[in-house]
């Protein structure tokens, strides 16, 4: 009786935790759908190979080869363990216990001795990334946007997280075997496990209800966890694990230096330098806007660069306005685009469309000072490892600054005048340019 | 100095080997403008047929472009690309690693497709065919010179190792900065900021980038860029070390070693 209640609560939590997570994930699919359309269907091949390199095999975390075997170590225990998580589900599905052992027979211990060797390296690199971050307090997950609040607290719960998660499935596996030894019925035998056996001993003496008790407190723990940590994915700076493969493949392919061209601009000027070719007649009901005020005028690109953002700050600790004491973060502009793109989700979540809510990304969440700190170096994109590009939402701000609002430094404005007059971004005749070559 | 412009070439109906994009900074910039003359000099010296566009040449629009303003961007490029095309322009080497990353990687899209070479490059081709020869013992033999990265160059167009291979050419000793190719830091004048203030904040970003140079303690610090030239000479000066310490560009060192 208790077996079939197991069971029946069992189909229903799954149901409800992936219900819940595959509505959130079409909520974020529409929130990014809200940027603007840009076509990325080019060089498949090549974007093919960023995936595998960049996504897959995380080519950028090694220029730091110490921190990279350790997330390694995480994300391919994340992957593999899902695979653990699928006999799980069956078992609890079905009531069996260990459903794959009679398919794989003496195989069977070794991939769950594998997991187990995975699981405890999951275990200690989280151990590490917490003490990184809580001890020796590296200083890109301790300063400005990660000083203190949610960012930090996220961060921390993810590992601690982990490590309940691993913790359980190790101790799981020694209850289990304790109640081998003890022949208690329904536990199959597997033989002694890799890492679990070292565990064993502590249960020395206990009752085989005491050991059952153990058992299906960690089984029930480890898979109720996996479905909280499903769910809470889309809140966290963890849905990276999920979006850096996209991110990865959408990434830019020209050179860094290639700036997005305007063509409606381009377009614009044509008609003024060459009046022939444009048309009689302009349709006046299209409004152009020019440049992004607020996440609905930045491209798709951009609003999924925002949810894969893991908020490592290797961007911040790369910029060079950042590292000599300027507001501006790579960082914080990927983290204030996410949480005003979370805000008009709420807010067409209330009104069915999105109402104006008197806010925008510019000025509200990003200011003017920090944008007009950047020096375009591509620092930041280059150190992204999940293919974001700051850089990208900056330039679009700053068009919006600068053409919208006409709101520019007095020396850039002297900057354009000079452009446009002579020729050159300073003072001097058009008719001097030669000038260097009689002297 | 008799320097044909490409107006000359086409009336005399011949097609010169390069256009040599000057630059705003290289045409106007005193400091530039040595940079400009020592790259003339090595083209005079292996005989390369070169033209420059003169008066015709206007700003690529770069640094409007990245201040926002793509209307004036966009003009300077129509302009520039009518000019370009008119001639028939094949092949553009430029002093300046913003003009090159506007012509190369920007014009195409807009009209203007051109072979475009930055000056590193092109002077390793230069040396790496024989077409100029440099001194035994030159004047940079055995010192040490530390080299800067452009970010036109360097991250933007993934140019790291030419410039190196010219510097290796002088026999000098290289050494890297700890923030060197793809880490390397930015001089602070990209992104228009040439043409401003900096925001505030605890140093400036020309001093922090100079700092991190000098610790190298090389005697010279080379570059390849008319913008990263003056930030990093400013530097220098802000150390009171410009007695002991040049910043040179890479044309100067190789016009000095012929």
């Amino acid at each position: 009786m208790i077996q079939i209640i197991q069971q029946i609560a069992f189909a229903l939590l799954s149901f409800a935790a992936i219900f819940l997570f595959s509505k959130k994930v079409l909520e974020i699919r529409r929130n990014i759908l809200l940027g603007k359309d840009e076509e990325i269907t080019d060089r498949k091949n090549e974007r093919w190979r960023n995936l595998m390199l960049n996504a897959f095999g995380q080519k950028k975390m090694f220029k730091n080869p110490m921190v990279a075997v350790l997330h390694f170590f995480v994300y391919a225990g994340f992957i593999i363990i899902n695979i653990e998580i699928l006999e799980i589900i069956i078992d609890g599905i079905t009531g069996h216990h260990r459903a794959f052992l009679p398919f794989i027979g003496g195989l069977y211990p070794i991939f769950i001795g594998i997991f187990e060797i995975l699981a405890l390296l999951v275990l200690i690199a989280c151990i590490i990334f917490l003490f990184r971050r809580n001890i020796v307090r590296i200083k890109r997950f301790n300063h400005g946007e990660l000083s203190d609040g949610w960012p930090r607290s996220d961060a921390n719960y993810i590992l601690t997280f982990e490590i309940v998660l691993m913790s359980l499935f190790l101790i799981m596996n020694a209850a289990d075997q304790s109640l081998q030894s003890l022949e208690s019925a329904h536990y199959v035998q597997t033989g002694p496990l890799w890492i679990s056996q070292f565990i064993q001993p502590l249960f020395g003496g206990f009752s085989e209800t005491a050991l059952i008790g153990i058992e299906r407190f960690c089984w029930w723990g480890h898979i109720l966890g996996i479905f909280v940590f499903m769910n809470y994915l889309p809140y966290s700076k963890h849905l990276h694990v999920i979006l850096a493969f996209p991110n990865a493949y959408y990434a830019k392919l020209e050179n860094k230096g290639k700036m997005n061209n305007m063509p409606e601009i381009q377009q614009e000027v044509l008609y003024m330098m060459q009046p022939e070719l444009a048309p009689a007649q302009t349709d006046a009901s299209a409004v152009l806007k020019f440049g992004a005020k607020d996440v609905m005028d930045l491209s798709w690109k951009n609003l999924m660069d925002a949810y894969s953002c893991t908020e490592c700050g290797r961007c911040t600790s790369a910029c060079p306005a950042n590292q000599t004491g300027k507001k501006l973060s790579p960082r914080k502009i990927m983290m204030d685009t996410r949480d005003r793109l979370e805000s008009v989700r709420q807010n067409i979540n209330q009104n069915k469309t999105y109402q104006d809510d008197g806010k925008s990304l510019l000025h509200d969440y990003i200011t003017v000072e920090e944008l007009r700190a950047c020096t375009t170096c591509n620092a930041c994109v280059e150190e992204c490892p999940v293919s974001i590009s700051p850089l990208d939402i900056i330039i679009q701000l700053r068009r919006n600054l600068v053409m919208e609002e006409s709101n520019a430094p007095q020396e850039w404005n002297m900057m354009f005048g000079n452009i446009e007059n002579n020729m050159a971004p300073w003072k001097f005749s058009p008719d001097d340019r030669d000038e260097w070559t009689r002297s | 100095m008799q320097i044909k412009t490409y107006a000359d070439y086409t009336a005399n109906g011949e097609t010169p080997e390069i256009l040599f994009w000057v630059g705003c900074a290289g045409s106007f910039d005193q400091r530039a403008q040595k940079v400009t003359k020592a790259f003339v000099e090595i083209l005079n010296h292996a005989g390369i047929h070169f033209a420059i566009l003169g008066k015709e040449e206007m700003c690529t629009g770069d640094p409007a472009r990245r201040a926002g303003n793509e209307f004036l961007f966009q003009m300077m490029a129509y302009n520039n690309i009518q000019t370009l095309n008119m001639y028939e322009v094949k092949k553009i080497v430029t002093t300046c690693p913003h003009c090159f990353n506007t012509l190369k990687n920007e014009y195409p899209e807009l009209g203007g497709n051109y072979e475009v070479i930055s000056h590193a490059v092109y002077l390793q081709h230069l040396i790496n065919e024989g077409k100029i020869k440099l001194k035994d013992g030159g004047v940079f033999k055995g010192k040490k010179i530390t080299y800067h990265d452009s970010c036109y160059l360097g991250r933007a167009n993934g140019v790291f190792e030419a410039p190196r291979e010219v510097l290796e050419s002088l026999d000098a000793d290289l050494i890297e900065m700890k923030r060197c190719r793809t880490n390397g830091l930015c001089c602070g004048a990209g992104g228009a900021q040439m043409f401003k203030e900096e925001e505030s904040g605890e140093t400036r970003v020309n001093w922090e980038r100079t700092q991190e140079a000098l610790q190298t303690g090389a005697e010279t610090i080379a570059s390849n860029c008319p913008f990263c030239l003056t930030m990093l000479t400013d530097g220098v000066k802000k150390n009171e070390k410009e007695e002991t310490i040049q910043v040179l560009d890479l044309a100067e060192m190789i016009a000095r070693s012929l």
